[in-house]
Parts: structure tokens; C-alpha cells; sequence
């Protein structure tokens, strides 16, 4: 059964003028289907404005659609029964790592889930302890968040998620507020999470390396899904993907620039090492 | 510079003050700060005297932490010792030009002085040992019987606590605004005081515009995280007594039993 399942999904945005008038309507995302299956890595791509945080919106119910239905676990997104339910079962993690923390110290940080859902205290603890560890992050359980790193940071909002024991993650641009270090260690501890733990993860990116891991692609724009595919397929598409401003990863590019230029380059390279094998042949 | 600013002023080592429950810790400074007005005579001030001390003592922190808090305060004490000494009618101690000193204004100036200091002092004591987060926590406990009356205890503790999560974030915001500011020729440290305050809003301005951002982004954050405010929570390390904080209730007990028998006797 799948996870999650958009079916003609829209949202349209209330656009008012300085009094506060209905001016028209702004259609964020425009008839969207998706079905996500469990232990799925999913890579939504596409540039500023084309609708992709607020499609991942309607994945834990914090947004509802205009048109259409969301199922997630076959539960409708709109059914205020199964609100907690759905949060539950989809956690998502944000973009700026220091609007989402909750508690003074790591530790009460990630215990905050749990405690909304009414989960007993010793179970808090254990669940809290298993989070920390699966992030890496066990030896600063009582450090004060506003002395992490970002990358720290957002790996603890991710751990605070992980205490709720999701079937999914979301992760709404996780990494575009951190430095290149922080940035790989979270990438490096969402990939583990998928591999491991079996989390469906929905990473929510611009940064086309990071979503080279994915097993499958969606590209959007203009609040449409343009491309689907896995990271190969879409990869090889340079021109389809540079019509939606978004750029090749870099061994990509350089793959898709040397075959341009005449080399014998086989299609659908990703990474260094890929490129590395076949320029040393 | 701005960031030396240090809120809750906790301090952090191992005492028995620092494990006791802050529900005890409340109580206690209430009962300590309500004790101090049932009493005129010097033995009074001498049994208060004598529990402060101990307190001080069993908490571990470094003496001049406490009297840290008397320096904002020094000059209403000045000012509350001199004109308790100088008004109080009385028997006359030195006279000068129109000025009468009286033995029972000095007497009661003293007292006052004193008084004060100890307030002071007896509330630092629970900051300095209980951590903001848990000072909140026995805060929500101890007053969830407010609910009765529909004060909603537990949303108030929420954004006590997010509060004090958010101080060092607006404080670093606030640092960078000012650089920023400053990057640009604003100038925050000539003129007199009117124009150093209009300059301030250059730096207001922004710093609310992105408090009420971090707000949203910040409710949001919760609502993902399943938060529907303190219906069916529990709580991570829910607050319970230990023997400790019975002894501890005792003690506090038996302080307030000497105190009022003190104020009747004397």
C-alpha cells in the first residue's frame, strides 16, 4: 500500500491588496499526483517559487488542497479525526534550524514530540536516548542548542522528529541554511535513516547533489510536477532541467559538457567516482 | 558586547538546593519574602539572619553572585535608608542646619536597608539554583490549580519558557542588526540622549519584523510536532518529591513556626 498518495492535488494561494481585498488567486501547486511507497527516498527538486514546500505542507496536514485528496496511510488529510495520526506517522523537519527549536537544552528539545503525544515518561526517555544516537548527536544531549553548529542544530530537529517514531520525514530544504560541512553531516544522517531504520524520506532540496541518493526524482515548476524519474533519468535530461533553472550536479555537468564537446562519455553519470572510472578507462 | 547579557541567572554546579524540587524552592521564597514583614525586634532579624546563611551556604555559589543583584537596587536603597533616617520622629541624635537624625529613624532605616537586601538576596537564591526550564516547570505544577478560574497555566509556562529559549537568537539578531546598521553609517553612540534613542529604531524595527517571522515559523514547528497545547502531555522528567523536599518542606516549616513565635514574643 502506499504512504502517501496526492490524487489531482491544488492549492491556491488568497492574494489581497494593501486593504485586505480579495485581489485573485495564486495557484500554488497545480493538479499534482504522487504515490509514495514505504521506504521510498524521494527527492523533490525545483527553483525558488515553484511550489514545492507548499506541496510538502499538505503532507502533514498543515495545509489542506483546494482540490484533490492527500492519503496518507489511507487516512484523508482533511479528516480532523486523524490529525495527530498523520502528523505522527509524517514528521518534517524545516529550513532555518533555530526557528524550530523548542526546549533550553537538547535533550528537552527532542523529548517535545513525545510529550504532545502523551507518551509515558520512561518511554520518553528511551525513545529520546535511540533519536540521539541514530543522529549522532547523543554526547550533546545537554548542551544548549544556541551552541551548536547548524548542521548539529538541524540534525537534533531531526532527531526531535525521529522521537515520534514516524513512518516518514520530510525535510523542507534542511540543508540551505548550512555550511558545506553541515550540510553532508545531515545529508549523511538522513541517508542512514532511509538505510537502516526503513524511514521514507521526502527531501525537499535545491541542491542537486544531494539528490543524487534519491531513489526517484520529482522535478517541479511552476507548481506542476515537470520531470520524474531516478536520479539517472533525469540527470541525462540537461536541457528539460535547465528550462526548469535547475542546474546539473557537477560531475553531471561535466560528463554532459565533455560528451557535448566529442568525448565517448556513456550517459547517465552522477558522481565523481563514476566520472573518475570512465575518463580512467 | 551585547551578548554578555545573561538572563535567569542560573550557575551551575551540585548542591542540595540544586536537586531540591522547584516546587520547594517557590514555596520556600514566598514563605521567606512573606516572613520577613512579621517581625519588628532584633532577634527577629537574627533568626532570618541565621537562615539566609545557612541557605547561602547549602547552595554552594560563590557569595559575590548574590550580592550581584543589590547593585542594581543600591541607589533605592540609598535613597529609602536617608529619608527613613532623616523623617522618622523620635529622639534626637545629631541636628544640623534644619536636618534632625533620629535614634529610631537610624534604627528604622537600618532595619528597612536590611529588610531589602534580604528580599533580594532570598530570591536570588532560588534563580541561582534552579534552571529556567525547570523554574517553569514547578511554576505550571504548583499553580495548576489556577485552571479552576480558566487561567490557562500551562500556555503561560509555554511561553515563559520559549521566551527564555528565544533570548540568545533575538540577542545575536539584535548584534547583527546593529552591524549591519552600523555597516551603513548609523551612528549609535554620539548625541544626547533623545537622538541615541531615535537612533534605536532603525534596529527596532527590523528586530520585530523578524521576532514575528521566527514566531510563525516557530508555531508552525510546534503544530508538525503534534503540539496542541497541555491536554493529555506528559512530561519528560515529570516533577516528583523525593525525601529531600519533604525535609526540606520541614525545615521551612519549623523556620516559620520561629518567626511568628519570634514576632509574638518579642
Amino acid at each position: 500500500m502506499s504512504l502517501i498518495n496526492a490524487n489531482k492535488v491544488s492549492f491556491e494561494y488568497v492574494r489581497r491588496d494593501k486593504n485586505g481585498e480579495v485581489e485573485g488567486f495564486k495557484r500554488a501547486v497545480d493538479d499534482v499526483d504522487l504515490d509514495i511507497r514505504q521506504g521510498d527516498f524521494i527527492a523533490v527538486l525545483g527553483p525558488n517559487g515553484s511550489g514545492k514546500s507548499t506541496l510538502a505542507k499538505h503532507f502533514n496536514s498543515l495545509l489542506h488542497p483546494t482540490e484533490g485528496v492527500v492519503y496518507i496511510d489511507g487516512w484523508d488529510t482533511k479528516d480532523a479525526d486523524k490529525l495527530w495520526d498523520i502528523r505522527k506517522a509524517v514528521g518534517m523537519v524545516f529550513q532555518n534550524p533555530e526557528n524550530q527549536m523548542i526546549g533550553t537544552i537538547v535533550e528537552e528539545d527532542v523529548a517535545f514530540a513525545p510529550e504532545n503525544i502523551g507518551v509515558e515518561p520512561e518511554e520518553i526517555r528511551q525513545r529520546v536516548k535511540e533519536s540521539l544516537v541514530m543522529v549522532e548527536m547523543y554526547d550533546k544531549r545537554k548542551s544548549s542548542p544556541s551552541r551548536l553548529s547548524g548542521g548539529q542544530k538541524q540534525r537534533v530537529a531531526i532527531a526531535g522528529v525521529l522521537a515520534m517514531h514516524p513512518e516518514c520525514i520530510v525535510l523542507d530544504e534542511p540543508t540551505a541554511m548550512l555550511d558545506p560541512e553541515g550540510r553532508s553531516e545531515v545529508i549523511r544522517a538522513v541517508r542512514a535513516l532511509n538505510d537502516v531504520e526503513n524511514i521514507t524520506i521526502i527531501l525537499i532540496t535545491h541542491n542537486m547533489e544531494e539528490a543524487i541518493y534519491a531513489d526517484c526524482i520529482y522535478v517541479m515548476k511552476d507548481g506542476h510536477i515537470a520531470m520524474q524519474g531516478t536520479p539517472r533519468e533525469i540527470f541525462s535530461r540537461a536541457k528539460e532541467l535547465e528550462e526548469c533553472r535547475l542546474a546539473l550536479p557537477q560531475a553531471a555537468r561535466l560528463a554532459y559538457e565533455l560528451r557535448r564537446a566529442g568525448l565517448d562519455i556513456p550517459e547517465g553519470i552522477l558522481t565523481r567516482e563514476e566520472l573518475c572510472r570512465v575518463l580512467c578507462r | 558586547m551585547i551578548r554578555d547579557i545573561t538572563l535567569g541567572q542560573y550557575y551551575p554546579t551540585d548542591s542540595v538546593l540544586h536537586r531540591l524540587d522547584p516546587r520547594v524552592k517557590l514555596c520556600g521564597t514566598m514563605v521567606y519574602v512573606i516572613s520577613l514583614f512579621l517581625f519588628q525586634s532584633f532577634t527577629g532579624y537574627i533568626v532570618a539572619t541565621v537562615f539566609l546563611v545557612s541557605m547561602i551556604a547549602l547552595s554552594h555559589v560563590p557569595v559575590k553572585f548574590m550580592f550581584r543583584g543589590l547593585k542594581a537596587i543600591i541607589f533605592i536603597l540609598i535613597f529609602t535608608g536617608i529619608l527613613n533616617a532623616f523623617l522618622t520622629p523620635g529622639r534626637e541624635l545629631v541636628s544640623f542646619w534644619k536636618i534632625t537624625i533620629t535614634i529610631e529613624g537610624v534604627r528604622l532605616a537600618a532595619f528597612l536597608v536590611l529588610r531589602i537586601i534580604y528580599l533580594i538576596i532570598g530570591s536570588s537564591i532560588m534563580t541561582l539554583t534552579t534552571t529556567p526550564s525547570n523554574l517553569t516547570d514547578g511554576l505550571e505544577k504548583s499553580l495548576g490549580w489556577l485552571k479552576i478560574f480558566r487561567i490557562p497555566v500551562h500556555e503561560i509556562a509555554m511561553m515563559m519558557s520559549i521566551a527564555l529559549t528565544f533570548i540568545p537568537v533575538l540577542v545575536e539578531e539584535t548584534d547583527r542588526i546593529i552591524k549591519a546598521q552600523q555597516a551603513r553609517g548609523a551612528d549609535f553612540e554620539s548625541g544626547n540622549i533623545i537622538r541615541r534613542a531615535k537612533a534605536m529604531i532603525p534596529i527596532l524595527v527590523p528586530l520585530f519584523v523578524s521576532a514575528f517571522r521566527r514566531a510563525n515559523d516557530l508555531a508552525v514547528a510546534m503544530e508538525a510536532r503534534c503540539y496542541h497545547g497541555g491536554d493529555g502531555r506528559t512530561k519528560m522528567r515529570p516533577l516528583k518529591y523525593a525525601a529531600r523536599d519533604y525535609i526540606a518542606y520541614l525545615v521551612l516549616l519549623g523556620y516559620l513556626a520561629a518567626i511568628i513565635a519570634v514576632g509574638i514574643i518579642f
